[in-house]
């Protein structure tokens, strides 16, 4: 069962080699052998054989859809109604919430199984997976490494093969990032594709939930149940959801017009095994005749600052809501109703999130709002618009997912500048609201590398096409850490 | 754009987070170093540029007025740190 | 030297919604503690809020109202701060761009004239929960229901000269306010408050001298109080060489002063940004011209078409309209009697009385419009005399039946019979010669006197002209 995609699972299925709760079984065994790897927070294996068991009489009754059985495991910052959602903080190691998120619901209505919570940055706010409560995630390929952030628990689950799927949420490259640390295949949609309901918030006009897992096809299938229209998300789009899994063959790579961002290229800090790597992924792109060509994001450079204003912004007042007084982490025997918070907060939240809290609430605050926040906003759109120009001459957007391969655990936990460019090719993708993947496209010193496509609003279709295109012609999705690494 | 201590403590406050004084000084270097790092905004001419709040400028959606939320309290307060005759309960706010 | 106080007031209105702002549970006033208040109250982790329809169509009406510009695209923004009764630590609301722009409404003086305030903006916003400080022991207890309520918060520009135009332009607005059926205007509960922003500078100085915030005035009389106070208080404080600081003041209805909430608020940085939950809310003129056709007659229109279609004098008819529960009344009323004035009479003076007396609003009168009308036609047909009017009114105020049942019971049907009122009138000139002589002799006030004993004579129930009449007949004869 180990290590096979949503596909094979369900043809197994189908074709009656295996049942939903031989699969589940095999995944929690999976899950507790590989519990060094710290990717869950939460393991749930009573409800999971109850969904596998109520699953496979579905499927008996002929009610079986393309997840119906499917193990996966969901990032611990969507809610699960009578399951703990901690959002990898001791704020909320005591939070089980009485509302399923959208996303979890949908799920499960596809018949998927969950097995469990999955690890992650506290909050979201992190690029290693080292900031959560629960301690740090091992990357499969090389444990002193990280697994990258903050959907760390999520890219490793399915990088050692315990689950064919999870969910993962990106703000500024929380799916990707990882993904591509761990050579996964991982999609942010479009902003507003996927309902936010029920996910907690990080900065609330970049979050955006999408699925990890080893291949486009797989990543497909699992859009195609995420998606849909949702009332209770104001900024839910209202688009229509194709089956995104019918659409792969769709989206041919012959005469796909490929755009190269020379910033992308020729950015300070990138390793030259990534490089090598994402270049002749293109290379192989060019050979099954797609169209690669140079353009420009001349304002990409801005996205890092944009962003570390914005999101800590956002975050500032999006974490205010944990006061000690519903729900959540209180302080022992306040004095006032000001130690109440304070010492709750304090306690509470980890130093990154105290940190990123304090970035948003002086961006904020008076006499400082229009020197950073609404600055911000202003090259935020300059760089919305640096890639509507791009996408006027070209259908996807080529490059590295992230500057560096998997670096060791604590090599830049004490320096967050360092530590916010990992995601310097994600984040412009966040603050323009594009969907962009990350799939494996090479090694570097034995470690996996992630190339990033990005597309057009809603153009989840061509972006999947492309990268199955691509992985039908490689097999660098197939490569799987060797267990002792 | 250089933090001090004292300026760490004036921003947790506002943020309502207790910041031992012993992290003080760490705080306010972190912090200096990460305005400094965003301080390379100041530098763009933005003139006459909107700014850009959501991604896809869409407009709100208009929710029906009907009632379609039932009395969970006891849900809710289940989670509740503390909790007295359906009220939740914090140290005695002064007026 | 002269003063002259600046006053502008934020009226803060709950719409009359069935659902909160941004999200399904209900509005309804009394419910026990936090059965009111969902996920998206609490600001549980993960829940979004969804704009209310119906609150943004009843900023619509008032914008309307106040002849205000209603903004093409309004955005909603956080208003960031801790306290217990606000869940989020942050409040909805707008700041920068208002759904409605500057309008204006006119108000009656004292002298008779009328004067025309300024509205700034109105904005939507939620409300918070409520913090109750007894029965807790040292802890407070949190009741979320109120919190995200929808409020029109409605300011004014500071055009209120004294104390008595900021109650009038309050009243106004209330009026006003319950003529849309935006609100429901109850002041007990909450859903109508006042702020008040008060200053005052020397009578020919045009720049505005330092305001005080006033709060917590929940009531038409508090709003006056506490700012004839304030006034005095500034006034007092500058002639002593002291200088008026800004600040929030709560007032104290007990002693009847305004005392300083002072330093509560002095750091206050509420870091307002637009809140990334919500999209801009984007009004069109369709959505406009539906609201404008939903829209009531609106008081002013009410009472000018008062004078014009049924005759009324300007006064009596912005009595009649001062509310809409009023106004309606009085309309039933007209169209039941036929007889405009005299409704109005009896609307602004019997009626008017008794529900004072009573402490009752004209919406729960037990003398409905109807009945009341049917006590009137029984004036016009002359059933009954205006004075007669006045004890049936009272016993149908007891509830002892409709106007015909009680003339009928206690016998009060006026004579008319002229031979009978012929034979009351000579009786009377009959026991009082004297007084005759004195009339005959040019005393010609007598004539009162002797309607007086003959009206007596009747118990009351002589038709008046007819005795009248005949008297004079006598008398001059």
């Amino acid at each position: 069962m180990h290590n096979r995609t949503i596909a094979e699972l369900a043809d197994a299925m189908a074709r009656g080699e295996c049942s939903s709760v031989e699969l589940t079984e095999s995944a929690l065994a999976a899950i507790d052998s590989a519990s060094d790897l710290n990717a869950f927070v939460t393991v749930t294996p009573e409800s999971a054989l109850a969904q596998a068991r109520a699953a496979d009489d579905a499927r008996r009754r002929g009610e079986a859809g393309a997840l119906t059985g499917v193990p996966i495991a969901h990032k611990d910052i969507f809610c699960t109604a009578g399951v703990r959602t901690s959002c990898g903080s001791r704020m909320l190691d005591n939070f089980v919430p009485p509302y399923d998120a959208f996303v979890v619901e949908k799920l499960r209505r596809a018949g998927a199984v969950m097995v469990g919570k999955t690890n992650m940055d506290e909050f979201a706010m992190g690029s290693s997976n080292e900031t959560s409560w629960y301690g740090p995630v091992r990357n499969p390929w090389s444990k002193d490494t990280v697994p990258g952030g903050s959907s760390g628990g999520s890219a490793a689950a399915v990088a050692a093969g315990l689950v064919p799927a999870t969910t993962g949420t990106d703000t500024g490259g929380s799916i990707r990032q990882p993904a591509a640390l761990t050579g996964i295949s991982g999609l942010k949609p479009t902003y507003g594709r996927v309902s936010r309901y029920g996910m907690i918030a990080f900065a609330s006009s970049l979050d955006q939930a999408g699925p990890m897992a080893a291949t486009a096809e797989d990543l497909s299938i699992m859009l195609t149940a995420m998606a849909g229209f949702d009332r209770r998300d104001s900024t839910c789009a209202d688009e229509p959801v194709t089956d995104y899994r019918a659409a792969l063959g769709n989206h041919s790579l012959k005469g796909l017009r490929v755009g190269l961002p020379r910033e992308y290229f020729n950015a300070e800090g990138m390793d030259a095994g990534v490089a090598t790597a994402v270049q002749q992924a293109i290379e192989a792109l060019r050979e099954a005749g797609a169209e690669p060509r140079e353009i420009s994001l001349p304002n990409s450079g801005l996205a890092v600052p944009v962003y570390y204003v914005i999101a800590p912004a956002e975050a500032s007042s999006n974490l205010s809501r944990f006061d000690g007084v519903r729900y959540g982490h209180r302080c022992a025997e306040p004095r006032d109703l000001e130690d109440l918070y304070k010492r709750s907060r304090g306690e509470g939240f980890g130093e990154e999130v105290k940190r990123r809290i304090m970035v948003g609430t002086y961006a904020l605050s008076a006499g400082y709002y229009d020197a950073y926040y609404l600055k911000a906003q202003q090259v935020r759109r300059m760089i919305r618009d640096d890639f509507a120009r791009a996408f006027e001459q070209v259908d996807v957007i080529a490059g590295p997912t992230a500057p560096s391969v998997a670096f060791a655990i604590g090599e830049k936990a004490d320096d967050p500048v360092q530590m916010y460019l990992s995601d310097i090719f994600t984040i412009a993708v966040n603050l323009a609201g594009l969907p962009a993947l990350s799939i494996p496209a090479g090694q570097s010193d034995g470690l996996p590398v992630g190339m990033q496509l990005i597309g057009n609003h809603f153009d989840e279709a061509r972006l999947l096409g492309a990268a199955h295109g691509f992985q039908q012609l490689t097999d660098w999705h197939k490569q799987r850490p060797s267990p002792e690494a | 754009m250089s933090i001090d201590a004292a300026e760490v403590g004036q921003i947790a406050h506002l943020a309502r987070l207790d910041i031992g004084p012993e992290d003080a000084e760490s705080h306010a270097h972190n912090l200096s170093g990460i305005l400094a790092f965003v301080e390379q905004l100041s530098a763009v001419d933005t003139e006459g540029v909107q700014p850009l709040a959501h991604p896809l400028e869409m407009t709100q959606r208009l929710r029906p007025d009907e009632v379609n939320e039932t009395n969970q309290r006891e849900a809710f307060q289940s989670l509740a740190p503390a909790t007295r005759d359906g009220h939740y309960l914090v140290p005695r706010v002064i007026e | 030297m002269e003063w002259e106080a600046v006053i502008g007031l934020e009226l803060h209105a709950q719409l009359a919604t069935n659902t909160k702002i941004f999200s399904g549970a209900s509005t309804a006033y009394g419910a026990e503690a936090n059965t009111q208040a969902c996920a998206v109250d609490l600001g549980m982790p993960g829940v979004l809020p969804v704009l209310n329809e119906k609150a943004v169509r009843y900023a619509v009406r008032l914008g309307l109202a106040l002849d205000a510009q209603v903004a093409g695209r309004s955005v909603f923004a956080r208003k960031n701060y801790f306290y217990p009764d606000l869940p989020k630590g942050y409040q909805i609301s707008q700041y920068e761009i208002p759904v409605v722009g500057p309008g204006h409404l006119d108000i009656d003086l004292d002298d008779g004239s009328r004067k025309r305030i300024g509205v700034t903006r109105a904005h939507l916003e939620e409300d918070a929960g409520k913090s109750l400080h007894d029965g807790f022991g040292t802890m407070s207890g949190i009741d979320l229901n109120r919190a995200g309520t929808p409020l029109l918060e409605i300011v004014s520009e500071p055009d209120l000269r004294s104390a008595r135009e900021a109650v009038a332009y309050m009243k106004k607005m209330h009026s006003l306010v319950r003529y849309l059926g935006i609100c429901d205007g109850n002041m007990q509960e909450g859903s109508f408050r006042c702020d008040a922003n008060v200053s005052v500078r020397p009578v020919g100085q045009s720049e505005f001298g330092t305001r005080s915030e006033l709060k917590n005035l929940n009531s038409f009389r508090f709003v006056e109080r506490a700012i004839n106070f304030e006034i005095e208080r500034q006034i007092e404080l500058i002639e002593e060489g002291g200088a008026v600081i800004q600040e929030t003041r709560l007032f104290d209805p007990d002693r009847g002063e305004t005392r300083s909430m002072r330093g509560k608020e002095a750091a206050n940085d509420y870091r307002y940004f637009p809140d990334p939950d919500l999209l801009p809310l984007e009004i069109t003129p369709a959505l406009i011209d539906q609201v404008r056709e939903e829209l009531p007659e609106l008081p002013d229109a009410r009472r000018s078409r008062f004078v014009t279609d049924y005759g009324l004098p300007d006064y009596d008819a912005g009595v009649v309209t001062a509310s809409r529960e009023m106004a309606d009344y009085f309309e039933a009323v007209v169209s039941g009697c036929g007889d405009a004035k005299l409704a109005a009479n009896w609307v602004m003076g019997e009626l008017a009385g008794a529900l004072n007396r009573a402490g009752l609003d004209i919406a729960d009168s037990p003398v409905s419009a109807e009945t009341l009308a049917g006590l009137l036609r029984r004036i016009s047909d002359e059933t009954i005399s205006g004075k007669i009017a006045k004890e049936v009114f009272e016993a149908i105020w007891a509830g002892e039946g409709d106007a015909d049942a009680i003339i009928e019971a206690r016998g009060l049907k006026q004579v008319t019979d002229s031979s009978a009122i012929e034979a009351m009138v000579d009786e009377v000139i009959a026991a009082n010669p004297e007084q005759l002589e004195q009339y005959r002799a040019g005393k010609t006030k007598l004539m009162g006197f002797f309607v007086g004993q003959v009206m007596k004579a009747s118990a009351g129930k002589a038709n008046p002209q007819q005795v009248n009449q005949i008297l004079k007949q006598r008398l001059d004869g």
